[in-house]
C-alpha cells in the first residue's frame, strides 16, 4: 500500500509580486510563487530535490525595502512583501550573470539557457577573446559516467547530492577558491582512487551536463545523440527488493540512459550504480 | 558515513603532529595499528564526527611542523576526525597559507599591498625572489596588517615549534635574514610604536598601550584592568544590555550595525547554548587597529569578551585571530592561560557562579573568513563560505545556535562603557555616531599609526596629526572595500552618518593617503587583484565578476579618455551586478572603491 503523506495543511500568505496579489502556503519560496503565477525566472543551481544553495544567483527578484536583489528560489515568501520578478534592474543582474558564466564556461549542454540568453539580451563576447575561461578536459577515469568541468558552473548540486542530502557518500567537494575553485575528489585524484559508488546521483542533478553517463558522452561524441528520437519507458528496477521506479530512455530500440522520477516517493530521483548504470542485460538478445 | 581512506600512511612527525593536538589514537578505527578488539566493534562515528571543529587546527598542526600536507597526513587527520577526505581537501585548497603540494619548510609572505606598493614593495620583491635560495618560498601577499611599518614581509618556518620573525620597514636584507634565521632575526618594534598617541592623557581605548607590560594581568588591574566587569556583575546581564543600548555603540567591523540590539536579540533566544564570537581576522587592506589592541592590551580583550559572554549567556567563547598575526596570538595566548590561571576565566568567573572560557582560533589565510558567516563556516571546520541570511546570526549561528560575533575594537569599546556609564559615554562623538574611534593611517604620512579621537573630527584635522605630505593626490577611506576621496574633501567629518552623507564609508577605519608616486590605475589593479583573490567563489558575479573587473583594469591601465570609455561602461555594468546580486559583502563592495576612483578622482579621464 503507498501512502501519500498529507502533512498539515498550511496556511497561506499573501503577498504581491509585479503588482499581483500572489497567495501561497507558508514556507514556499518567492520562486515557488512566481511558477504558480506562471512567471518564468530562470534558475539553474535550484534542484527540485536540493535544499536551496543559492550560488548561480540568475534567479534575483527585487523586494522592496531591500538593500540588493533577493534569490527567489532560496528566500520565503512573507505576508506584505513586495516583489518585482522583472524590470531594468532585475533583468540587468541576470544579464550580467549569464554573461559571465557563459564567458567562463561551455554552456552548450545547459538546457534553456540559450533561449534566456537571447531573452535578456546577453553578449558574452564582449569580454574579449583574453577572458578567462575554465577549458579544462573531459576526465574520462571509468567506464559510467565522465565529467567534463569546462562545462561546470559550480552550482554545488553534485556536491550536495553526494553529501548528506542523498548519498552520503561524500565523494566530491569544491575544492580551491575563487574562480580556481573546482568540484573535485581529495588530491583531485581520479573517480576510481575514491569514494565514488557509481550512483550517478551527481549526474542525475547536473545541470548543465558537466556530469554526464559515459554511454550519452560516447555518443554525443560520435553524433548520434539524438533526445527527439528518445522515447521513456517506466519499470520497477529487477535488482533489489527496494524496486525502485526506473525510466528507460530508449533511442532506436536501445536503452541509452536509466533515470528515475524525481517527485517518486521512494527514490526522489536517486538510484544506485545498478539501478543507473546496470541495464546491459536488457538487451543481451543472444 | 562509510568513509573511504586512500593507502597513504602519514610519516612518523606527520602523525606526531597531529597527536599532540588530538592525543593518541584510540584504535586502528582512527588510525593506530590495529589489535583483536578493533575486528570486534567500531569506535569513532559520532564522537568523533562532533570534534569536526578540530579539523582546521588539525590543518595548522600539520602545516605547523611539516610546512604542507602531504596525502598522507590529510588522509591520518581525516580517519582521527571521521571526515571525509574530499571535504578535508576542499577545506584545505580553501586557505592560502595551507598547501597541498610540497614546499620548503619556510614560506616568507611580502606584502605588495597598498601601503606597502606605495612604499616600495617591488622592489622589495623582486629583491627577495632573486636572493632567496631554494629553503625559502617566497608568497606575494595582500596586507600583512602593518601598514604602519610597510614594505613588510613576515618569515614563517615550520618546525616543532614553529617559528617566526617580521621584517618591517623591511629591506631585502632584513627580509631574507627573518626567512633564514628567524630566531636571530631583529626583535620588531614594540606595538607602542604604532601609537603614536601612546602615553597622552585622554586616550580611552589606547590609554594602556605601551603603558602596561602586555604580559601582566597584575600590571594590567592595576591599570584599571577588571573593574568594568564587577561592574557588569553588579548590574546583572540584562542591565548591562541595557547600558551598552544606552551608550549608542554601533560595531567597529564594518557593518556598523548596534552592539545592544544583537546582544538583546541573542539573549532572547530560548535555543542553548549561546554563543560569542570575537571577530580578530582583521584582513581588510590597511586595517591593523585590532592588531596593535591585542598586542598592546591583551587583557582588556579577555574582559571584554567576558562581559559580552555574561551579558548574552554565553559560556563559551571563541576568538578568531587573523592567521598572520604570530605575535597577537602569542600575547592573547598568554593572556588566556594567565586570566584562567587566577580564577578570571574558567567555572567560575571571579567567584560569581558564572563559567565562561575563550577558545582561540587561527585563520589560514583568507579575508573572506572576516565575514560573519564565513567565519563560523570556518571556525566548524568547513570552507568559509559565507551562509545565507536569513537565517542571520543571532537565531542560527556558530554550531546553529544565536550568536553573538563582535569585532575586537568593539568589544574593547564595553570596558569604558561600564566604566564611565552610559550617559558619559554617549557624550563622546556625535549624536548618531557615539564613542571613540579608532583610525589606521599609514601611506603619505610622517606619522603612521593607530590614533584614537572621538567621532567627529574630520579627516584633515585626523591627517595633520599624522603629519601628511606635500602632493596629496587622494586617500582612501575604508580599505579596499571602501572608497577614495579628494585632497579637497578634507572636510569629511569622521562619522558613520557623515562619511555616509559624503557618498563615501568609514568602513573599518583606514585612512590610506597618497601622492602621486604611484600611478592610480596600478593601485585599481592591485585592488581589483584583491577581490578576485580573497572571492571564495560561491557565487557567479563575485567569482567571475571580480575577474572580468580585472581584466578590465589590466586593459585600461594605461589607457584614458575615449581609449578607455568602453572598458569604464564595461566595469559600471559588471560592478552594479556585484553590487546587486552577490550573495556577501565581498562581491557586494568590490568594485567601490574603482567606481570612487573613476567618479570622485576623474581616474581614466
Ligand atoms: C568580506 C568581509 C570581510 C570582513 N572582515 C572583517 C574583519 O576582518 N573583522 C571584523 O571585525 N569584521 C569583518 N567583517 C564584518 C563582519 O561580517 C561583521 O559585520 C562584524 O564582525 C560584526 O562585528 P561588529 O558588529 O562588532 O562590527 C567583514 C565583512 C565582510 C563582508
Ligand atoms: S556517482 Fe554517487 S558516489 Fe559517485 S560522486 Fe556521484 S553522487 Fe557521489
Ligand atoms: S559538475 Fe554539474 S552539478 Fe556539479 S557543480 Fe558542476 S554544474 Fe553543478
Ligand atoms: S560575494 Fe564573493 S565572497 Fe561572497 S559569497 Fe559570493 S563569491 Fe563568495
Ligand atoms: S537558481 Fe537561485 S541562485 Fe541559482
Ligand atoms: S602591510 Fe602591506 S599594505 Fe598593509
Amino acid at each position: 500500500m503507498t501512502v501519500t503523506p498529507l502533512g498539515i495543511p498550511r496556511r497561506l500568505l499573501e503577498f504581491t509580486i509585479d503588482g499581483e496579489v500572489a497567495r501561497v502556503p507558508e514556507g514556499s519560496t518567492i520562486l515557488d510563487a512566481c511558477r504558480a503565477a506562471g512567471k518564468d525566472v530562470p534558475t539553474l543551481c535550484e534542484g527540485d530535490t536540493l535544499r536551496p544553495k543559492n550560488a548561480c544567483r540568475v534567479c534575483v527578484v527585487e523586494v522592496e525595502g531591500a538593500r540588493t536583489l533577493v534569490p527567489a528560489c532560496s528566500r520565503k515568501a512573507e505576508p506584505g512583501m513586495v516583489v518585482r520578478s522583472g524590470g531594468e534592474r532585475v533583468r540587468h543582474s541576470r544579464r550580467i550573470v549569464l554573461e559571465l558564466l557563459a564567458s567562463s564556461v561551455d554552456l552548450s549542454t545547459t538546457p534553456r539557457v540559450a533561449g534566456w540568453l537571447k531573452e535578456y539580451e546577453a553578449k558574452p563576447d564582449r569580454f574579449g577573446p583574453a577572458a578567462a575561461r575554465l577549458d579544462e578536459e573531459p576526465r574520462v577515469d571509468n567506464d559510467l559516467y565522465v565529467r567534463d568541468y569546462g562545462k561546470c558552473i559550480l552550482c554545488y548540486k553534485c556536491v550536495d547530492a553526494c553529501g548528506d542530502q542523498w548519498q552520503n557518500s561524500f565523494a566530491i567537494s569544491v575544492a580551491g577558491r575563487g574562480f580556481g575553485a573546482r568540484i573535485a575528489v581529495e588530491h583531485d585524484a581520479p573517480l576510481t582512487d575514491s569514494a565514488c559508488v557509481y550512483c550517478g546521483n551527481c549526474v542525475e542533478v547536473c545541470p548543465t551536463g558537466a556530469l554526464s553517463p559515459k554511454r550519452e558522452f560516447d555518443m554525443r561524441a560520435a553524433g548520434t545523440w539524438d533526445e527527439s528520437r528518445q522515447t521513456e519507458t517506466t519499470t520497477v528496477c529487477a535488482y533489489c527488493g527496494v524496486g525502485c521506479t526506473l525510466t528507460l530512455h530508449v533511442q532506436d530500440n536501445e536503452i541509452v540512459g536509466v533515470t528515475s522520477p524525481h517527485d517518486n516517493p521512494v527514490t526522489h530521483g536517486n538510484l544506485c550504480i545498478k539501478g543507473r548504470f546496470g541495464y546491459q542485460h536488457v538487451q543481451n538478445r543472444g | 558515513m562509510d568513509l573511504h581512506f586512500g593507502d597513504s600512511k602519514p610519516t612518523d612527525e606527520e602523525r606526531a603532529a597531529v597527536d599532540a593536538l588530538l592525543g593518541p589514537p584510540e584504535s586502528s578505527w582512527e588510525g593506530a595499528d590495529r589489535t583483536d578488539a578493533d575486528l570486534r566493534w567500531a569506535r569513532g562515528g559520532r564522537a568523533a564526527r562532533d570534534r569536526r571543529d578540530l579539523l582546521l587546527p588539525g590543518l595548522h598542526a600539520v602545516n605547523d611542523r611539516i610546512g604542507w600536507i602531504s596525502e598522507g597526513a590529510l588522509g591520518y587527520l581525516c580517519r582521527r576526525l571521521t571526515v571525509p577526505p574530499a571535504e578535508a581537501y576542499g577545506v584545505a585548497t580553501f586557505y592560502a597559507m595551507f598547501s597541498v603540494e610540497p614546499r620548503p619548510a619556510t614560506v616568507l609572505h611580502v606584502c605588495t599591498d597598498l601601503a606597502c606598493t606605495a612604499a616600495g614593495a617591488a622592489g622589495l620583491c623582486a629583491g627577495v625572489e632573486k636572493g632567496a635560495g631554494p629553503g625559502v618560498h617566497v608568497e606575494r601577499s595582500p596586507c600583512l596588517g602593518l601598514c604602519e611599518r610597510a614594505p613588510a614581509a613576515l618569515a614563517i618556518r615550520a618546525g616543532d615549534p614553529v617559528r617566526t620573525a617580521v621584517a618591517a620597514p623591511a629591506t631585502v636584507t632584513a627580509a631574507l635574514l627573518a626567512a633564514t634565521a628567524p630566531d636571530s632575526a631583529p626583535e620588531e618594534d614594540p606595538p607602542a610604536l604604532a601609537v603614536p598617541q601612546a602615553g597622552q592623557e585622554g586616550l580611552t581605548l589606547l590609554r594602556r598601550v605601551g603603558v602596561v607590560d602586555p604580559a601582566s594581568l597584575d600590571d594590567y588591574r592595576a591599570n584599571g584592568g577588571y573593574t568594568a566587569l564587577r561592574h557588569a556583575f553588579a548590574l546583572g546581564p540584562a542591565g548591562v544590555i541595557r547600558e551598552v543600548t544606552d551608550s549608542g555603540l554601533v560595531g567597529r567591523g564594518g557593518a556598523a550595525f548596534p552592539t545592544g540590539r544583537k546582544w538583546q536579540a541573542t539573549a532572547s533566544r530560548p535555543e542553548q547554548p549561546h554563543h560569542l564570537v570575537c571577530n580578530a581576522d582583521e584582513s581588510e587592506p590597511g586595517t591593523f587597529k585590532d592588531r596593535v589592541l591585542m598586542e598592546g592590551d591583551p587583557y582588556s580583550l579577555v574582559e571584554a569578551m567576558t562581559i559580552a559572554a555574561y551579558a548574552i549567556g554565553a559560556h563559551r567563547g571563541h576568538l578568531y585571530l587573523r592567521g598572520e598575526y604570530p605575535r597577537a596570538l602569542a600575547r592573547m595566548e598568554h593572556a588566556v592561560a594567565q586570566a584562567r590561571a587566577r580564577g578570571f576565566l574558567g567555572a567560575d568567573v571571579l567567584g560569581q557562579g558564572f563559567a565562561f572560557d575563550i577558545e582561540i582560533r587561527r585563520g589560514a589565510g583568507a579575508y573572506i573568513c572576516g565575514e560573519e558567516t564565513a567565519l563560523f563556516n570556518s571556525i566548524e571546520g568547513y570552507r568559509g563560505e559565507p551562509r545565507s541570511k536569513p537565517p542571520f546570526p543571532v537565531e542560527q549561528g556558530l554550531f546553529g545556535r544565536p550568536t553573538v560575533e563582535n569585532n575586537v575594537e568593539t568589544l574593547v569599546n564595553v570596558l569604558p562603557i561600564l566604566t564611565m556609564g552610559a550617559p558619559a559615554y554617549a557624550a563622546i562623538g556625535t549624536e548618531r555616531s557615539t564613542g571613540p574611534k579608532l583610525f589606521c593611517v599609514s601611506g603619505s604620512v610622517d606619522r603612521p599609526g593607530v590614533y584614537e579621537l572621538p567621532f567627529g573630527a574630520t579627516l584633515g584635522e585626523l591627517l595633520q596629526l599624522a603629519g601628511v605630505r606635500e602632493n596629496l593626490r587622494a586617500v582612501l577611506l575604508g580599505g579596499a572595500a571602501g572608497g577614495f576621496v579628494r585632497p579637497d574633501e578634507l572636510g569629511i567629518p569622521l562619522t558613520f552618518e557623515g562619511t555616509r552623507e559624503a557618498g563615501t564609508t568609514l568602513g573599518s577605519g583606514v585612512v590610506m593617503a597618497f601622492d602621486d608616486s604611484v600611478p592610480l590605475p596600478e593601485l585599481l589593479l592591485r585592488i581589483a587583484r584583491f577581490f578576485r583573490d580573497e572571492s571564495c567563489g560561491q557565487c557567479v558575479p563575485c567569482r567571475v565578476g571580480t575577474v572580468r573587473q580585472e581584466e578590465a583594469l589590466h586593459r585600461i591601465v594605461a589607457r584614458t579618455g575615449a581609449d578607455a570609455a568602453g572598458d569604464v561602461a564595461l566595469l559600471r555594468e559588471v560592478g552594479r551586478a556585484m553590487r546587486d546580486a552577490s550573495i556577501c559583502g565581498l562581491g557586494q563592495t568590490a568594485w567601490n572603491a574603482v567606481e570612487s576612483a573613476i567618479d570622485r578622482l576623474g581616474a581614466y579621464r
